[in-house]
């Protein structure tokens, strides 16, 4: 049988791209996970995506802010979606 | 129970817990339970400028669902040995 979590099986020790809340992404070396999506991942990039309204022109400014982390444990609650890279 | 397993393997060392409140503490690890409850010992919040009524904590208890990141110290894990055991965590019904 075949069940969605049977995908991400395979994608222990390859390179997967998280989307988590908080407009949070993370990309790493998918390392373990369980079946609430906890996960290890290695090598990893997490990008904060936050907008701020200008003043004067009302205009949205997007601003991303990156960081490397060597080994991350993440809690499965806040996770949205997750996908190969 | 992988990562409770997991977790056990990682008491005694230090750790930085990003909760979901963006609170950031390090502290060394001193025991984890199946809910991944933890306690920290020797905490030190990273920002204590922003959050200055948790500079007096020594040693404290995190529920566990109040955390989003463990930041884990690379030299600690066996990434092999993690990898097996997901694999037979998650291995398919029959």
């Amino acid at each position: 049988m075949e069940e969605p979590l049977d995908l991400i099986r395979l994608s222990i020790d390859e390179r997967v791209y998280v989307k988590c809340r908080g407009d949070r992404e993370l990309r790493g070396r998918l390392h373990a996970y369980d079946q609430h999506l906890n996960m290890i991942l290695g090598e990893v990039e997490e990008t904060v995506t936050s907008t701020e309204i200008d003043d004067e022109t009302d205009e949205e400014i997007v601003r991303k802010q990156t960081r490397q982390v060597g080994m991350l444990f993440v809690r499965g609650d806040i996770v949205v979606l997750l996908g190969d890279i | 129970m992988i990562f409770l397993s997991f977790f056990k393997t990682l008491v005694g060392k230090e750790i930085a817990v990003e909760l979901k409140n963006d609170v950031v503490m390090t502290g060394t690890l001193h025991s984890v339970d199946q809910y991944l409850n933890i306690k920290l010992l020797n905490v030190k919040v990273v920002n204590p400028d922003k959050y200055p009524q948790l500079v007096a904590l020594q040693n404290c208890f995190v529920r566990g669902s109040v955390v989003r990141y463990i930041q884990i110290p690379p030299e600690h894990v066996d990434t092999e040995l993690l990898q097996d055991a997901a694999r037979k965590e998650n291995a398919p019904a029959k």
